[in-house]
């Protein structure tokens, strides 16, 4: 066990205030509340697992949510490859610390069983390939509730996604055409081929995260704290120079204090330079920060316009 | 010990009392309300450069002349190409006291599904009056909305103000309107704001161009406004979520009902009853995984556990045995309609009401009500989207529930339509 507060560090008493309750408190229950929803009224359900912060929450959160049971359900992969070591080193420490039951959804499995094609040149990335692993590995295991971590601040098409967003039979989201979702009943009725994308962290910001991160003393992979580390510039941000990535002619590798402000496929996230090496430290720079995480750092969300709402409607997370 | 790739995280900081605060914000077409939401997001830095930058090249693009802070809240593709807003949107931001949720909702298509979604949820409902044109339909609509889900508190901005040279009289004719509207709908606490949303007044800071109002700036408003009283803290209700049974030898008796407190307040040592069972017990711990409590009250996520070994499963309610909910299989509710396909006549439809899925025939329908004039039309036979009656339904077996006026946790329930499973309804207890 890595976070066992004596008690609940944050329930304020009651001779200051009279039964309140902070935001990160009602956050947290709130995402308690609709994953238990999720495994009472959905046959399988599953938590999607990068080893970002937002899925190191989510995994508390499940663990909270059932204690002192084991998680109901088991914890997904999608593996594109790509991964920082550090990422997966971390990955496997967490589920085995949790005890929980790892599948791992390979995207180079889906390229050698010509799933999908992969793409080429210096600007390839395997981003837009985990849609197809994704649904067929949700598919193969029939899962029902899918637990992801995407948050409504992060991005403009996420803002009005629901809580439980229902997938058609081809994993499509329409955005038109969506539930109405109310007080805090969620409705997870599905067809077979059906199921639901499950967001608990809907409601909390990239501060939340790392606030309640902070609380609950969270661990996290290495990478979200300032290290030296071999980047190149690209387009205006920094990337890890790994063997995923062909560098152009002119880009040049150097050395740089970075720390990661989210976890993708290391082709496609970038690095923000950085001298903090403790949680505080990244927290005060969180706070201060003028630039969205994904403005920022994610070349993904960088094709167009509406890149994240295009790739939703294909399935992705 | 720390996994391996994982780094020291600290120890934590003293808690940050911010307090959770969530509205919901209505207007009609072309009122500002996109551009009020701007302002606040903007006014509290809540706005990064990025986004700032690409509103900025929209506006340039799209020729609006201004930074439009209206764009900042337009999502989907369409939503940008046509001008219009399609759907609910979540919005976030924070000041040092309070974070704020807001769920935003189009004024004109689907108005009132959309409106009662958002509203649902919400502490507070922000209104938006276009100072030139005063109160319209739409006004008394979302004043009708905001009461019928009965959002504890209304505040009514008069926006535009800049438009009608910041006239004292404009305003407290709107305001004084727009009181006799509330004062119909039972509706216990509005407060009116003068504010130009377009230029900040009265926004986050005080206006100097209307010296002579006196209250608070809209965001002073919001962050003062007392929300914790708001909860029903006297009716203990606990709908049980799931059941926890460990099995291993470590917990191998341990029996513990998950769920999220309704309403009241729960103590170790409690008298208790389960419904249906009716047998009474007493709580024996509450669980957590951060440790035992001593008490819980909403909306917290716990583990009960009761003294005696009795047959609780999902969908069973915990309560006190002097104060129960009313065991029902008849529900006479105001039911808000929300899908294309009418309320059939007799109609069959999955009720969802907390923990709890039962079938119901819908009844009768009692009257239609005129969102705009509340007028009851008794002769209704039934209800299109976006329409609101009163129904009674007939349900397979019993639910608990307490009036909505009571209890919105306990007293509300959504209707699924069977063959679609969409959720077709949302309904109020009377």
């Amino acid at each position: 066990m890595t976070a066992t507060p004596a008690s609940a560090p944050n329930i304020l008493r009651r001779d200051q205030m009279s039964y309140e309750i902070t935001h990160l408190r009602a956050l947290e229950s709130e995402a308690i509340h609709v994953m238990r929803e999720v495994v009472a009224e959905l046959e399988r359900a599953v938590l999607l697992f990068s080893g970002g912060k937002d899925s190191a929450v989510l995994l508390h959160l499940a663990r909270k949510a059932f204690h002192p049971a084991s998680l109901p359900f088991p914890v997904m992969h999608v593996d594109t490859g790509h991964n920082f070591p550090e990422v997966l080193d971390y990955r496997d420490a967490m589920v085995a610390d949790v005890g929980a039951e790892l599948i791992v959804a390979s995207v180079q499995e889906s390229i050698d069983d010509g799933r999908v094609v992969e793409e080429t040149g210096p600007r390839a990335s395997r981003n837009r390939l985990q849609s197809v692993t994704l649904l067929d590995a949700i598919e193969k295991h029939g899962f029902k509730g899918v637990f992801g971590g995407a948050r409504r601040d992060e991005e403009r098409a996420r803002a009005k996604e629901r809580i439980f967003s229902f997938r058609d039979d081809f994993g499509q989201w329409d955005p038109k055409a969506q539930r109405p979702e109310l007080w805090s009943i969620y409705n997870g009725f599905v067809k077979p081929g059906e199921h639901v994308r499950v967001f608990p962290l809907s409601n909390w910001t990239e501060l939340d995260v790392w606030q309640y991160i902070r609380e609950e003393r969270i661990p996290l992979p290495s990478i979200y704290f300032a290290h030296e580390r071999d980047v190149f510039r690209r387009d205006g941000m920094l990337y890890a120079v790994s063997d995923f990535v062909e560098l152009l002619p002119a880009e040049e590798p150097f050395s740089a204090s970075v720390r990661f402000r989210t976890v993708g496929d290391m082709s496609c996230t970038g690095a923000v330079r950085s001298t903090a090496v403790t949680l505080d430290a990244v927290v005060a720079e969180i706070a201060a920060t003028r630039v969205t995480e994904r403005g920022e750092t994610r070349a993904d969300d960088r094709i167009s316009e509406a890149a994240m709402e295009d790739r939703k409607k294909e399935g992705y997370f | 010990m720390p996994p391996p790739g994982a780094a020291t995280n600290g120890r934590p900081r003293a808690a940050q009392r911010t307090e959770l605060v969530r509205f919901a914000t209505a207007g009609s077409v072309d009122d500002g309300k996109s551009t009020l939401i701007g302002r606040l997001l903007f006014d509290t830095k809540s706005i990064f450069e990025d986004q700032l930058e690409h509103v900025e090249e929209t506006s340039r693009r799209r020729g609006d002349g201004y930074v439009n802070l209206a764009l900042l809240t337009d999502g989907l593709r369409a939503e940008r190409e046509q001008g219009i807003t399609i759907d609910v949107a979540y919005r976030y931001f924070h000041t040092p006291r309070r974070k704020f949720i807001i769920a935003d909702t189009p004024g004109h298509e689907q108005y009132t599904r959309n409106m009662v979604t958002g509203a649902s949820t919400a502490d507070l409902a922000l209104i938006l009056v276009d100072a030139r044109k005063g109160v319209v339909e739409q006004s008394r609509r979302h004043a009708f909305i905001a009461s019928l889900l009965r959002i504890p508190h209304l505040v009514v901005c008069v926006n535009k103000m800049d438009l009608v040279d910041w006239d004292q009289e404009v305003f407290e004719s709107i305001s004084s309107e727009f009181a006799g509207w509330a004062a119909k709908l039972d509706i216990q606490d509005a407060t009116f704001i003068p504010i130009s949303a377009l230029h900040g007044d009265n926004v986050v800071e005080r206006s100097h161009n209307m010296d002579w109002y006196e209250g608070p700036s809209l965001l002073y408003h919001l962050e003062h406004v007392h929300v914790a009283s708001d909860r029903n803290l006297r009716d203990a209700r606990f709908p049980v979520q799931w059941v926890i049974r460990p099995m291993t030898d470590e917990h191998h008796d341990y029996r513990g009902y998950a769920g999220l407190v309704a309403s009241g307040v729960f103590r170790v040592g409690d008298e208790v009853v389960v419904l249906p069972s009716g047998i009474e017990t007493r709580i024996a711990g509450i669980e957590t995984y951060d440790g035992p409590r001593e008490e819980a009250f909403p909306p917290q996520s716990v583990t009960l556990q009761l003294e005696d070994d009795v047959d609780v499963s999902r969908g069973d309610m915990i309560c006190r045995p002097q104060n129960r909910p009313i065991e029902a299989r008849d529900v006479d509710a105001m039911v808000c309609w929300m899908a294309e396909r009418p309320l059939q006549p007799s109609g069959r439809y999955r009720v969802k009401h907390t923990t709890r899925t039962v079938l119901a025939k819908a009844d009768e329908l009692r009257y239609r009500i005129d969102v705009n004039t509340l007028h009851r039309d008794e002769a209704a036979t039934g209800l299109e989207l976006n329409e609101v009656g009163r129904l009674r339904l007939r349900l397979s077996s019993p639910l608990f529930l307490d009036e909505y006026r009571r209890n919105r946790a306990t007293g509300s329930f959504i209707l699924i339509d069977e063959s679609t499973n969409d959720t077709v309804g949302a309904g109020m207890v009377l």
